[in-house]
């Protein structure tokens, strides 16, 4: 029998509406680097939050067996006891506060209540020359780079007497050296007996340094298998990760293609927040009225970023490159420029960017074109009732009227109700943010319907989704973006999601 | 297994005897909690009126002790109307006593040491107001530092010009047209009627009173048949006219107290406008539409195209403006501009702000919520002051109510969260 530290079995979770863990099985060996891999959404996430206690026992059904006893955590603090510890995509640390003190958040060195600084730097010095960063414990985290926050993390994990280890996508955010590194420190950490679990999309590197892999898909366990004794290639795993049918889960449409609608070409943004890291680099598409056009890449390939920053610049410094509408140069400087020439972009977090939740439907759907509705800067009330009843049906918005506060709305009604607001524009140009994320089916078909029909009434349409089968079911072309930049154009015809994952994975190496 | 299963049978006709009486029950008891937390504040002050003209033995309905609510808070109320924007905004502004101070001592040297027309004097001190408004907007909106600081170095900044400007002393007299718009009230154009057993009365009063009364009845007529012709749900006719009734029935009976009195306070006619206004604009206006949006999701406003920038600094510069129109009608009613004008005005006007129903978050709140919450103190203020209450048990019942006020609003919250 092979000596298992974890065993994971039968692991269900549900949302409301959603499945998002079915019977999902996973063991990892005691000792070994091992590598879960699927597409955004196929719960990789989700089961490493129900392994660490943030979705505690009695949340989900299935067992956790570590290291031969039963687990029922109740919380994170639970499973950091246990000794498994997980460092997330977004780094936990507090900025403004040194090294040391960060390693021992928490976890604080001191004695009868008083923290022994002497204790607390001396022995965050130590950790930090187990994880190979040459810095002064007493430093700011803010001062130095992503790549040795991450060895903070990890030199975190291991002042936690840490067993199994965690790390969620740990070299997004990491240039090829530190990328390197970090690859390293976990060969070490390998060899001193410390287990390794590693969520990432950067195939080349599981390849290199995992021992085992476990492929997810749609929330199921696929399989598992042996990096050496499988032969395991990354073509492998990506017929692992997308290998499924197209069900019948889109209306069908026959897409009637006019004139060029939006021309981006050129187009780069920086990040606001890492000085001199550009988000998006050099990437140019073209809309056209009548036509769907998907927008495919992984998690931080800068999706959001190109349309935000398209969008009026709300998101980017230092953005560069020309829009073209109708075929003429604009300017397009600020949210409202960008509403005036008819470009409406529904964003991907309806909650905390979409709606006002504590107002009702009504308000909700006018708040981007109020003039509309307005002579002389006094709305009436009345005609927007008119026009927001009209969205409740033709949207099929279920709420008792519109006068319902859409916080109280189901996830799908909710994004009806962002639909209308920017349908209510009149935009030629809808940009839309996964527009289908946690909603349900029969929601999300509805949702197909309307952007069909919008598509019919020459509107050019971007879609944005991580779910390639909605993008395959739904476009009529879909770009691909990898790390800022357009990798690949493919029609609708010639798309498969293999050649899609191989444009989003490894587009930057086919370009160079 | 078998032993259980007669038991829960048993139980199920009584189970589902309450079934079918419960769902509507229900729904009637969270129809009434819904309407309890948006007229709460108002049957909380109808109810705070009851108690007081109770234990004062009818002495705070006195006609005198209305109409020295009024004045005496008018200040208050209108500085409460600029707070409630701005909390809305889910902002705060903790300098407008100190504007109070200042504009009252702008005013006061432009009059008496300089002898400027009133009204010019009036309307440079409104300017004035407004351009300390733009001040504070400009670091706040443009600059980007939240108003919680702006506003608590304004508090000691325009203290410190208060008193640059008065060197330290009181300034005054005001002439009569100022101290009568602070202090005075309507001549009696028309002569007295006689109201039977109530005596006479100020017929000028009455008629402004009753032409308010129909002018409202109007409004909301009209609004009522515009909804219906747009086939929107509106009150059934009883409880429409029931509502009109009520609150004409309110306003009268205000209106003939007053006119046994002293006429109509002249600041009780700027507050009326000042609150048509201002809730006509939070009602109705784009702008005020703006502000909802923007203190109920930022991120949201920001995305849907509202000039977010813009929309803060003209609040904060309305709320210098109004703070400046307090400053010269607290200034009047002194009859002296001092250095310690609008002590601690600013808690009084943000406490009536969330009193009458404000969130604390920012997005929620009404200007006619604001001026009750600010009645309320009042009241209490009065009341307590007519039954020879101490002042530190003054203090201990306001603070009581506040807590109590913003404790309310955030359990019905988390009521209606839980709920769903």
């Amino acid at each position: 029998m092979t000596d298992d530290i974890l065993r994971m079995r039968g692991i269900t979770k549900t949302f409301p509406g959603v499945k998002a863990l079915q019977d999902v099985n996973l063991s990892v060996r005691r000792g070994e680097i091992h590598a879960i891999c699927g597409e955004n959404g196929a719960g990789k996430s989700t089961l490493m939050k129900v392994l660490s206690g943030v979705y505690p026992h009695g949340s989900y059904d299935g067992e956790i067996i570590f290291d031969g006893e039963p687990c029922r955590f109740s919380g994170i603090r639970d499973s950091e006891h246990r000794g498994i510890v997980i460092i997330h995509q977004e780094l936990a640390l507090s900025p403004q506060l040194s090294i040391a003190e960060n390693i021992f958040l928490g976890n604080e060195r001191a004695t009868r209540g008083l923290i022994d600084w002497n204790r607390t730097n001396h022995e965050a010095g130590l950790l930090l020359e187990r994880v190979g960063l040459h810095e002064n414990p007493v430093t700011t985290i803010s001062d130095i780079g992503v790549g040795k926050q991450q060895l903070v993390e990890i030199a975190k994990a291991l002042s936690k007497k840490v067993r199994l280890l965690i790390l969620d996508e740990p070299t997004a955010a990491l240039n090829d050296e530190d990328s390197a590194h970090l690859l390293d420190l976990l060969r070490g950490l390998r060899d001193e007996g410390i287990t390794c679990v590693i969520i990432s999309h950067k195939l080349n590197e599981v390849i290199a340094i995992a021992d085992s892999i476990t492929i997810l898909r749609d929330g199921r366990t696929i399989e598992t298998m042996s990096m050496e004794a499988d032969h395991v290639t990354e073509d492998r795993i990506i017929s692992g990760m997308v290998g499924r049918d197209l069900e019948n889960r889109f209306p069908p449409h026959e897409p009637k293609i006019g004139s060029e609608a939006l021309r981006v070409e050129d187009w780069t943004v920086y990040s606001p927040t890492q000085r001199g890291r550009k988000v998006v680099d050099g990437a140019g598409l073209t809309l056209r009225r009548g036509e769907i056009v998907g927008l495919a890449g992984l998690m931080g390939a800068g999706r959001t970023e190109l349309a935000m920053s398209i969008f009026g610049r709300s998101y980017g410094t230092d953005i560069s490159g020309r829009i073209y509408r109708d075929g003429k140069l604009v300017e397009i400087r600020t949210v409202r420029d960008a509403i005036k020439h008819g470009i409406a972009y529904a964003t991907e977090d309806r909650k905390r960017y979409g709606l006002n939740l504590i107002d009702d439907i009504k308000r909700n759907v006018s708040a981007a074109d109020l003039a509309r509705l307005a002579s002389r800067g006094w709305i009436n009330e009345n005609e927007e009732f008119r026009v927001a009843e009209e969205f409740r049906g033709s949207m099929n918005i279920k709420a008792p009227s519109v006068s319902s506060i859409t916080g109280k709305l189901s996830g799908g009604n909710q994004q009806k109700v962002v639909l209308s607001k920017w349908i209510f524009t009149d935009a030629d140009v809808l940009i839309l943010d996964e527009p289908t994320r946690g909603i349900d089916v029969g929601a999300k078909y509805e949702i197909y319907s309307i952007i069909n029909r919008l598509a019919d009434q020459g509107k050019a349409i971007l879609v944005i989704s991580s779910e390639l089968p909605e993008l395959l079911g739904l476009c009529d072309r879909i770009y691909t973006l990898s790390e800022g930049r357009i990798t690949g154009e493919v029609a609708r015809e010639d798309a498969t999601q293999e050649s899609l994952m191989h444009y989003m994975m490894k587009g930057q190496e086919q370009i160079r | 297994m078998s032993s259980i299963s007669p038991t829960s049978a048993g139980v199920a006709p009584g189970g589902k005897d309450a079934g079918p009486a419960l769902p509507p029950g229900r729904t009637k008891l969270f129809g009434a909690s819904l309407n309890i937390r948006q007229s709460g504040i108002y049957i909380a002050f109808a109810l705070i009126v009851v108690l007081f003209a109770f234990l004062t033995d009818g002495a705070l309905l006195e006609p005198q002790n209305i109409s020295n609510i009024i004045v005496q808070n008018s200040y208050i109320l209108i500085l409460a109307i600029g707070m409630i924007l701005i909390i809305i905004a889910g902002h705060i502004d903790l300098s407008v006593g100190s504007v109070v101070a200042v504009t009252g001592a702008i005013a006061a040297v432009l009059m008496v040491n300089y002898g400027v027309p009133w009204p010019l004097a009036l309307l440079i001190t409104l300017v004035a107001g407004g351009l300390i408004g733009a001040w504070q907007g400009f670091w706040i909106a443009y600059f980007g530092i939240p108003a919680f600081i702006v506003t608590l170095a304004g508090l000691l900044l325009f203290r410190a010009l208060t008193l640059t400007v008065l060197g330290n002393q009181g300034i005054g007299p005001f002439p009569d047209q100022v101290r009568t718009l602070a202090n005075g009230f309507t001549d009696g154009y028309l002569g007295n009627i006689g109201l039977g057993p109530l005596g006479g009365a100020d017929l000028f009063s009455l008629l402004v009173g009753l032409i308010a009364i129909a002018g409202m009845a109007a409004s909301q007529w009209r609004t009522r048949t515009a909804r219906q012709r747009y086939r929107q749900s509106v009150d059934p006719l009883p409880l429409f006219l029931l509502k009109i009734i009520a609150a004409a029935v309110v306003v009268l009976a205000v209106v003939v107290q007053l006119a046994r009195f002293k006429n109509l306070p002249w600041v009780l006619v700027l507050l009326a406008a000042l609150v048509l206004g201002y809730s006509m604009l939070t009602n109705r206006a784009v702008f005020g539409r703006r502000i909802y949006a923007i203190g109920g999701n930022l991120q949201a406003a920001v995305l849907s195209g509202v000039k977010v920038k813009s929309v803060v600094f003209w609040l904060f510069v309305n709320m210098g403006v109004l703070s400046a129109l307090a400053g010269i009608i607290f200034a009047g009613r002194l009859n002296q501009a001092g250095p310690t004008a609008g002590g601690s005005f600013e808690l009084d006007a943000i406490a009536a702000a969330f009193i009458g129903g404000a969130a604390v978050q920012g997005g929620v709140g009404k200007v006619v919520g604001a001026i009750t919450g600010g009645l309320i103190m009042g009241v209490i203020n009065n009341g307590m002051s007519l039954i020879g209450a101490p002042s530190e048990r003054v203090l201990l019942v306001k603070g009581v109510v506040l807590l109590a006020a913003v404790a309310f609003d955030v359990w019905t919250k988390r009521r209606a969260g839980s709920a769903q």
